[in-house]
Formats: structure tokens, sequence, C-alpha cells
């Protein structure tokens, strides 16, 4: 009994956590899931050391070269395909909404299966994102695949 | 007597009405049928005595551009639009412009005007077109193919080109790579021994103006070591080449251990090259320093940002702030700006995105004086604005990105921008 109130009030105090660092960008977060404060924040420690150069501090991207993180169907899309991109990077001829992009982008295979999960997640959820967490454990299972 | 004072008298006169229709005649560009500036010229931010229209906005990549004597203007887009990689203009008396046709279905970045042929590129090729005597390409279906197969990849992919005046034609291919790495833009990935994209890529070639089918058999490489140039001409006065390298990114992002986000910023430097036959500009090997005023060798090939490069490496004419990508260069040859102008150098620098997180930059046109063929003097802003605010240059979200430029014949300065696909034509109209 006293476990199940300490999860209520932690789930609890999560939410209004969540709730009011959102309040005023999104009002539409918790419930389907709750992606915590700290995850965020990894999250964007990592976008700033590894992605920010291309992808921007807005995640707009750069015009005909980096693309957006914003809505498109890969960040918002199937979790497996965008985990492959994070661990492989991407040098295709492929038409990202309707715009090609000449860079490439490397592989960040080197970061670890929490680092690559929190920027995903923080990509999935910022720029007006908002897509389901990514765990370590998904990380973990399509790298293993790739061996 | 009588007589004798009326010759002098009505001479005089003669002269001051001749003088002054004269007067007339060298300002008719600026009053009633001549470009008329906007009221904000388009909203660029110019010198004391400079006025700027908007032309025309095209709504599609512009890259470079040519203006004929005849008011018309050839216009290459990166991507073809309605399957025209090329649009004609024709310009009405006060300087607006119309839509007249397109052809060449294609999209690329050179286009080049020289003794009665239009030349213009793919990123694989070169074509050329005959004008007539108005400058008006005679079969826009028909072009003849003069070079092929040059390599393309995903970045550094367009072909710039321009003309000597001993029919060669100069065609920069820039290379896939941002450093020859082995991984590129890699994270403390080393370079390739010896970088092998070389052979084919990362250089100027120089090709002949009127023969078929050309590819790297038939070329010269002209000189090698130049990771990408978009903005090059041929400068009158001393007969030779001029290119702008676009320098390395990531510096920091791969070598985080020996730059930090500024220096990453600041350098390597974008340097303007005065280029003779078989030089060798360094890439990748090595990056010009421009705070140090040293050729560096690069991180990927043992460098520690210190350690100098081989000698052998030429040095660059003018180093300029790292990431600002000069996409256009021209020398003014015109007479309608003031003598200082006269054979300088304006660079279109379209802007950065490897500065981030620190501020973007560029987004304007510079002018760097020349005098005997040689910079001289300090370079300076000559038109900026083309973000729109500061801050939007900041952030790298500029309304509009300055690309292509051309001369008109009566010396006004033309500026493509490939956001939107303005076209803007400055002029001096101080009295
Ligand atoms: C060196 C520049 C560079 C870096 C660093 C970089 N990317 Fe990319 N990214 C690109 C380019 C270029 C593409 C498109 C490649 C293509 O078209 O084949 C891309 C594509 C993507 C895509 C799929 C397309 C889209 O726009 O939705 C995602 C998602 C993505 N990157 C996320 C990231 C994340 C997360 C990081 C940091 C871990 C990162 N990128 C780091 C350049 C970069």
């Amino acid at each position: 009994m006293k476990q199940v109130l300490t999860i209520i009030l932690i789930l609890t105090i999560g939410g209004i956590k969540l709730n009011a660092q959102t309040k005023g960008k999104t009002k539409k977060t918790v419930q389907t899931d709750v992606v915590s404060a700290s995850v965020l924040a990894n999250g964007q420690k990592v976008y700033n050391q590894y992605c920010l150069s291309c992808h921007m501090a807005d995640g707009g991207g750069v015009q005909n070269m980096n693309p957006p993180l914003i809505k498109t169907t890969y960040v918002l899309g199937d979790k497996t395909r965008l985990i492959k991109i994070a661990l492989n990077g991407l040098a295709e001829e492929i038409e990202i909404d309707g715009e090609v992009y000449t860079n490439v982008m490397p592989s960040h295979g080197f970061l670890k299966d929490q680092e690559i999960a929190d920027v995903l997640t923080f990509v999935r959820n910022s720029f007006g994102n908002k897509a389901s967490a990514i765990k370590a454990s998904e990380v973990k299972a399509i790298r293993a695949e790739k061996k | 007597m009588k007589k004798s004072v009326l010759i002098p008298v009505l001479l005089s006169a003669m002269v001051f009405i001749a003088l002054y229709s004269f007067k007339d005649i060298s300002n008719s560009h600026l009053k009633g049928n001549g470009p008329i500036p906007d009221a904000d010229n388009a909203g660029l931010k110019l010198p004391e005595g400079f006025g700027a229209l908007k032309v025309a906005e095209l709504g599609a990549k512009a890259r470079h551009l040519v203006v004929t004597p005849q008011g018309d203007i050839y216009v290459k887009l990166a991507r073809s639009k309605e399957e025209k990689g090329i649009i004609v203009l024709h310009e009405s008396s006060d300087g607006k412009a119309q839509v007249t046709g397109g052809f060449g279905n294609y999209g690329g970045t050179g286009i080049y005007l020289k003794d009665g042929y239009l030349y213009a590129s793919s990123n694989q090729e070169v074509f050329r077109y005959k004008l007539d005597a108005q400058n008006k390409v005679i079969d826009p279906n028909k072009p003849e193919k003069i070079i092929t197969g040059l390599k393309a990849g995903r970045q550094h992919e367009t072909k710039s080109l321009v003309l000597d005046n001993n029919g060669n034609v100069y065609v920069n291919i820039g290379v896939n790579s941002n450093s020859c790495q082995e991984q590129d833009r890699g994270l403390r990935s080393p370079g390739i021994e010896g970088c092998p994209l070389l052979d084919s890529m990362a250089g100027i070639w120089q090709f002949k103006a009127k023969e078929l089918n050309q590819s790297y058999g038939q070329g010269v490489r002209f000189a090698t070591g130049l990771r990408n140039v978009v903005g090059l001409d041929w400068n009158q006065q001393n007969n030779q080449l001029f290119v702008m390298q676009h320098g390395r990114d990531n510096l920091n992002s791969s070598w985080p251990e020996l730059y930090n986000e500024k220096e990453s910023a600041e350098v390597p430097a974008e340097c303007l090259y005065a280029l003779k036959q078989g030089d060798n500009a360094g890439w990748p090997f090595m990056y010009y320093d421009q705070i140090q005023h040293k050729k560096i060798v690069a991180p990927e090939y043992g460098g520690d940002k210190k350690k100098e490069a081989d000698s052998k490496f030429i040095d660059p004419a003018v180093a300029f702030p790292g990431h600002m990508a000069p996409n256009g260069l021209l020398f003014y040859t015109g007479n309608m700006f003031p003598e200082k102008y006269k054979n300088g150098a304006f660079i279109a620098f379209h802007g950065s995105w490897n500065r981030a997180p620190e501020p973007q930059k560029g987004y304007f046109v510079v002018f760097q004086p020349f005098k005997d063929g040689k910079p001289s003097g300090d370079w300076e802003v000559f038109a900026d604005n083309f973000a729109g605010t500061p801050e939007k240059a900041a952030a790298g979200r500029a309304d509009h990105r300055p690309c292509g430029l051309a001369q008109g014949s009566d010396g006004s300065l033309y500026v493509t921008d490939d956001v939107k696909g303005a076209i803007y034509r400055i002029v001096y109209n101080k009295k």
C-alpha cells in the first residue's frame, strides 16, 4: 500500500513538473507517455554537442544542406528507422518532405544507448514535435541486430 | 568689331548647350528612362550614393546570372522549374524585368557569356548556346555539349565556370567530402592517406570552349587542393583566374579536443586565390588560419592547430572570416560606380551555417579594393541586410541569400538570391 502511494506521488509530481515546464508551448502533454524532464535535459545536452552544428538550435536545419527536424516523417515516424539514422548516419539521395539535402550525416554510433535514446526523445518532443519516447533498450536491440 | 564679339559669344553658347545635353545623356539612365531605385532600396543597406531595386522575384533558386547590353537577363536555377533551368527576363526602361521564357531542363549554377555564346552548366556537364547579334539564344533546344561526365557528389556538386580570352573554359569540380576523412564529418575520423579524391575533384579544370564532349581525358587539371569553388572570375587587368574557396567545416564537431566552438566558427578562412597553372591550395592537408596568418596542417593529417603546412601550398590573396560561403565573385570594370571600385572585386557571401552555436555570418556583398591586379587595402561590406534583420542573419534564417553577381552594360551591379529568387540591381545615383 505504502509503495503504491509513493508511486502515485512520484507520478503526480512528475506530471506537474512537466506541465509547468511546457506551459504555454504545448498543452497536450502527459497521459500517453510522460517524458521526464531529466531525459529531455540529457537529450538536449547531447543535441547541443552533436547535432546542433548541422540541424541548428531551432531544429530548422540549413536550406539545401541539412534537413529540419521539425515534424518530418523521419522524426515522428518509425522508431527503428530513426534509431538507425542516429547509429549509422545518412547519405542518400532522398527527399525529406519534398526537399533534397546535400550534406552527409555522419554515424553517431559512438554515443551510448542511453544518449541516443535521450537525444531522439528530445528531438521527438522539441521544435513543435510530439511523439513517444525512445528507450535505451530499443537502441540496444537495434545496435545488436546490426552486428 | 560687332561681328568679332558675336562669334565667341555664339560659340560659347553652343559649347554650353552641347555640354548640357551631354550631361543629360549621361544621366539619362537615372532620369525618366533608367533604372529607378525602390523607395527602400529593395531592403538593402548600401554606401552613400547607391540605390537598389528589385528587378524581379522568380520564386526559384536563382544561382549565377548574366545580363546582356540589350537588357536580357539569363538566370541559372539550382533546380529547374517547370522544365526550365535557365530563365530569361527582359528589362523595361525603369529597370523592372518580366520573364520572357526559359530553356535547358537541368539544374545547376554556372552561366557565362563570352564571344557570341552563352555557356551554362548542369552539375556534370557544360553546354553552350550560340547567340545572335542581339545576344539572344538562337536555338535553345540544341546546345553544344562541350564538357560531360564530370563527377558530382552529394555535396559541393555545382560546376561554376568562367572563360579566359584564349578560348578556354575553367570549371570548378568541388569534392564530395569535407576534409577527406575516412568517415566524412565523423568524430575524430582520420584523413585518407594521400586523398585519392584529388585525381578527379577538388580543383579547377581547364577545357576548350569550342570542342565537343570533353571529359577528364581532354581537360587539364589547372589547379588542385581547392575543396569547393562557387564564385570565380577572370581578372582582365592581369589576365588571371581568381577563385573563392569554400573552406572546410566541422573543426569542433570532428576534433572537439583541439578546437572549441568559437575557434571552429572563426577558422579556417574563406580564401580568395589568384591561380596559375599547376597551383595547389592544399586541401585537405591544410587550411588557412586568418588569425595566425598561417597555413596550418589539418587535424585529419596530423595537425595540432599550430603545426605549419608545407610551403609548397599557395597563399591566399585575401583571407575572409570562416564559413561565410562566397558564392559570387566579380571584378568590376564598369564606369557607373566611383573610381575606387574600378577593377576591384565584389564577393557575394551566401551566409554561414557552420558557425552554430555562435551567431551566423555573411548574407552580404563585400568589396575588396584592387590595384594593378592585386588586392590593395581592406575589404568592406558593400551591400548588407539581404537577411532582413541582424537577428535573422545571426540565426541563419535569412529572407534572402546573395549568390550570383553580374555587371550590366551601364555599370550596374546585379545580385541574385537563391531563397526567393530575387534579382537585385545596385546603381550609383549621386550627382
Ligand atoms: C554533419 C552534419 C550533421 C550532424 C552532426 C547531424 N546530422 Fe542529422 N542529418 C544531416 C543530413 C545532411 C541529413 C540528411 C541526409 C540525407 O539526405 O541523406 C540528416 C538527416 C537526419 C534525420 C532524418 C531526416 C529528417 O530531417 O528528419 C534525422 C532524424 C537526423 N538527421 C537527426 C540527427 C541527430 C539526432 C543528430 C545528432 C545525434 C544529427 N542528426 C547530427 C546532417 C547532420
